[in-house]
């Protein structure tokens, strides 16, 4: 009886969470409130810094999976974007050139200013092979950041901009502290999570992956394959546009240096090591190689000291773990490219829930079968 | 007249770095040309090679010998020993890392590359440490004024070493029996199975080839700037890719001219632009070629490859 | 009545190669017309000309009246001609319903915002595609394995979901390449049974086949290439008995 209601759908609920059985329902919203109580739990402000950043991780996270693990597109200078993300709220929302814009719109003018260089280097260069596609982003990757430190008289130069904007909320300040961002990137995150899983079982999100799966095939069922994979490129970096914009307001600065391929590389693991295309392990990759990033390298660098102290061994005291952060990284993406290509997060859990509706019977099937289109993979 | 003088200047030293890079260009375009990978850890290799080179010198006690000859016969000797020690790591990361997915989709290989570069860099930050090293600078320091133009011993080392390397290397690949299945395995992997061809391990010493090559680059230049990075490999590897695709990827003349190219234009960048936009006009010139002209310039007049 | 589709004189040169030689050929509305020939007459080729991935050289093609000539394949498509592959082509990591709404792509209308909104329009025509796709499923025998990635269905059912995909979008023109290629005898007789129903269904269909005998029994009209020119067309009894069709496939002195 139980087992029933569970699998039952929540029908007035908008956005597609109507798709979702009330099982899979129930236990995001626990999730949710787990997740939303950690800044009332752990009241030291650097890990809920940790924790908040981690959420541009996942941002950037979700749109590189949009052109590499829906689209199957390789896209390597993927904080080009964040980049350009970051320099837009910079330029309109600091005492640079004295404009102020508020922040909240200017996560939209951003994501779309994003958006349109994604465009821009995307119409010439998607009709690539697959791996000159990679260098193309990646020489773009080098690019962007190399422009904004070198033209400092718009720029700040390698020092960057300061002094930028940070958001308010009906008269309540950001400021520096990193709860309220902590809360900010959770509620965007969320909203990417639906807004992904629809889009992913959508005409659109097909078509990107039937571009992946075999391009000419797709070309032949009728699909523009260019704008297919323009769509995707671009929507990809909105997300890294919005990202930028977060990031900058809780830094409060933008300098260069934030934007190399090291911020690439990690996006780009934090994909691979969750599995490419699969939302669900996308975010688990990104929460993993953020909270690595951001909590776990420096802690354990922290405990390993305080460890050393206290056994007089000058080895631990001395050590750094966010030395080997790269050989990390490094690891990753050999070991699970050699060893388990579709990533961490098994998709077999959706395949036994898939076979487990399927010996219900045919007949279900058929009726069911818009509640697939709820499953996040 | 200070101004031809100037031109004169940076065109040896465009020469000198295009040595270089038409040296690391070589094994990015070897191995793309026989199994259409993008060894992004390629640039990597060539750092290890003036790693090595350091470390090797640092067993010689330098400051006691004084002739030039056996000066002369120890820098042979450390470019040797550089080029078999980077080969290995070449083999060894084909072997580990590359060769399982030979078959499987070409983003895989390729994301494993950029894992091993990483691990690579890593390594050797640990190494020597997060700054600049120096590199013993042990050859005699002779300066030659030609027409106005002045340049040094070295310059003309790191010319010479890489014009006697580039000729080496095509007498191998089109000369020696081991160069022919390397061409016939760049054309068709399974006919060349067919005609008897041990395929693992023609590939296997391309990447031993293409590595030493690098390990050469990066004693001369080691030689050249009297300092390494632990990351130097990251941007010029990325240039010499660049050369390579300038050239006509999978082309070995190609390479060699695309090397000297870039080499020139990031002297002339940095001579007449400023010295801080060289990276955006190369990787702006690696864009336009891969948009317009992918086949690069000898691409399709010379369709030999390896 | 005119022909659907209509080729006149096309020819397609690769390099000094005539791999199609001013081929003309007329479809029928409602008819099942075979391509056959010897390997390398430049039967794919045609498809491929037809379907957009060539340019011919020389001459015209065009359906219902309206010239194909420098269309896309993906303009071909919306146009109306569907068509499988010699090579499986699936969507292999897609599931066989999934691969079967790729299909439907031309006939909807819902754009990113309404795939990320889900909003009620696309919601509708979402759950009318999903239906229709699991009644070609049906159709073609393959509706219990819905959910199971294209990957894993055997070789056999691969083709079918093929020919389902191909469906999806109520072509008027199917083009099939060697649907029986690698299929086992009661299989390639499973399938020429579904080419028929599919023609009852309305459909149009160019048929190729490598194997004469095979066609001889479904065929409304049948055309032997070789060499990339056509040697004999007709009904199947009458091609059967050309000379120039035995030497063809049996060689000279047969």
């Amino acid at each position: 009886m139980l087992g029933g209601a569970l699998r039952r759908r929540v029908r007035w609920l908008p956005f597609g969470l109507s798709d979702a059985p009330l099982s899979r329902l129930l236990v995001g919203v626990a999730v949710v409130i787990v997740l939303a109580m950690i800044p009332m739990l752990d009241r030291n402000s650097s890990h809920i810094s940790a924790f908040a950043d981690t959420g541009y991780v996942m941002i950037l996270a979700f749109g590189l999976n949009i052109i590499v693990g829906y689209t199957g597109l390789l896209a390597l200078g993927f904080a080009a974007f964040f980049a350009i993300g970051s320099y837009t709220y910079a330029f309109l929302a600091s005492p640079q050139y004295g404009v102020h814009l508020s922040f909240w719109p200017m996560l939209l003018v951003s994501a779309a200013v994003a958006a349109i260089f994604g465009l821009l280097l995307g119409a010439p260069t998607l009709r690539l092979r697959g791996d000159y596609l990679a260098i193309v982003t990646l020489g773009f990757g080098e690019i962007v950041p190399q422009v904004f430190q070198n033209l400092d008289k718009y720029t700040g130069g390698p020092d960057g901009i300061a002094g930028i904007d940070q958001p308010r909320l009906f008269g309540y300040a950001f400021g520096f502290n990193p709860t309220p961002y902590y809360y900010l990137y959770f509620v965007i995150i969320v909203i990417c999570l639906v807004l992904l899983n629809n889009l992913r079982n959508s005409r659109v999100g097909r078509t990107w992956m039937a571009i992946r799966e075999d391009e000419l095939a797709a070309e032949h069922m009728g699909i523009n394959t260019t704008s297919a994979k323009l769509l995707a490129f671009s929507l990809g970096s909105a997300f890294a546009g919005v990202a930028g914009v977060i990031y900058a307001a809780k830094l409060s600065t933008v300098s260069p240096s934030g934007f190399d391929f090291n911020t690439s590389v990690m996006i780009l693991a934090a994909i691979v090591l969750g599995g490419m295309g699969n939302l669900i392990g996308v975010l688990f990759g990104s929460a993993i190689i953020g909270l690595l990033n951001f909590f776990v390298l420096p802690q354990s660098s922290n405990w390993a000291h305080s460890l050393g102290t206290a056994l007089h061994m000058d080895f631990l005291q001395g050590v750094d773990l966010n030395a080997y952060r790269f050989m990390i990284y490094g690891i990753i993406l050999v070991l699970v490219m050699l060893f388990r290509p579709e990533g961490l997060v098994p998709s077999a859990a959706r395949r036994a829930e898939l076979h487990a509706e399927q010996e219900a019977g045919a007949g279900i099937a058929l009726q069911e079968q818009a509640e697939f289109g709820a499953d996040i993979p | 007249m200070a101004d031809i003088h100037q031109f004169f200047q940076q065109l040896i030293n465009g020469v000198a770095l295009g040595g270089v890079y038409a040296l690391i260009a070589l094994g990015y375009t070897m191995v793309y040309g026989i199994i259409e990978l993008i060894n992004f850890a390629h640039g990597d290799v060539y750092t290890l090679g003036s790693f090595f080179s350091l470390s090797i010198l640092g067993l010689i006690p330098l400051s006691h010998i004084a002739s030039g000859p056996a000066l002369g016969l120890i820098a042979l000797v450390v470019i040797l020993a550089a080029a078999l020690l980077c080969g290995i790591v070449g083999v060894l990361v084909e072997r580990l890392a590359y060769r399982r997915l030979r078959n499987a989709p070409r983003l895989a290989p390729l994301i494993t590359a950029i894992g091993v570069s990483l691990i690579l860099e890593n390594i050797m930050q640990l190494w020597k440490g997060n700054s600049e090293v120096p590199f013993p600078q042990f050859l005699p320091d002779r300066w030659h004024i030609v027409g106005g133009v002045k340049f040094d011993d070295r310059a003309v080392l790191v010319v010479a070493v890489s014009v006697a390397f580039m000729i080496a290397l095509n007498l191998f690949v089109f000369r020696t029996r081991l160069g022919k299945a390397m061409r016939a395995t760049a054309q068709d992997r399974d006919a060349a199975q067919l005609m008897g061809i041990n395929i693992n391990s023609t590939i296997a010493w391309t990447f031993f080839i293409g590595s030493a090559l690098a390990g050469v680059a990066g004693f001369i230049s080691g030689m050249y700037y009297g300092t390494t990075f632990f990351l130097n490999g990251y941007q010029a590897g990325l240039k010499a890719f660049t050369a390579a695709v300038l050239g006509g990827i999978g082309n070995i003349t190609g390479a060699m001219l695309g090397g000297f190219l870039i080499g020139i234009v990031e002297a002339m960048t940095s001579q007449y632009i400023s010295d801080q936009w060289t990276s955006v006009v190369v990787f702006s010139i690696l864009i336009l070629i891969l948009v317009f002209r992918p086949s690069g310039l000898l691409g399709e007049q010379v369709p030999e490859k390896v | 009545m005119s022909a659907l589709l209509s080729l006149r004189s096309v020819s397609k040169t690769f390099g000094g190669l005539a791999a199609v030689k001013s081929l003309s050929l007329d479809v029928e509305r409602g008819a099942i017309v075979s391509l056959i020939g010897p390997n390398g007459a430049g039967k794919s080729t045609v498809f491929n000309l037809i379907t957009g991935i060539y340019a011919p050289t020389d001459g015209t093609i065009s359906l219902d009246g309206r010239a194909l000539n420098g269309m896309k394949p993906s303009a071909v498509a919306a146009s109306g001609i569907m068509r499988t592959f010699q090579n499986i082509r699936l969507f292999a990591f897609m599931s066989v319903l999934d691969n079967v709404m790729v299909g439907r792509h031309v006939r909807m209308r819902a754009a990113v915002w309404d795939g990320a909104f889900h909003t009620p329009s696309a919601r509708r025509e979402e759950s009318a595609v999903a239906q229709s796709a699991m009644q070609l499923l049906e159709f073609v025998g393959l509706r219990r394995y819905a959910h199971e990635w294209a990957r894993n269905l055997p070789y056999g059912m691969q083709r079918r979901l093929e020919i389902a995909r191909a469906l999806a979008p109520e072509p008027s023109l199917l083009l099939l390449d060697e649907p029986a290629a690698g299929t086992n005898p009661a299989e390639k007789q499973a399938l020429m049974d579904l080419v028929t129903s599919i023609r009852d269904r309305g459909v149009t269909v160019l048929l190729i086949e490598h194997d004469m005998r095979l066609v001889m029994g479904i065929s409304d009209e049948i055309h032997v290439l070789d060499y990339g020119e056509k040697i004999a067309a007709g009904l199947p009894e009458t091609v059967r008995r050309d000379p120039r069709v035995i030497e063809a496939y049996l060689g000279k002195g047969a």
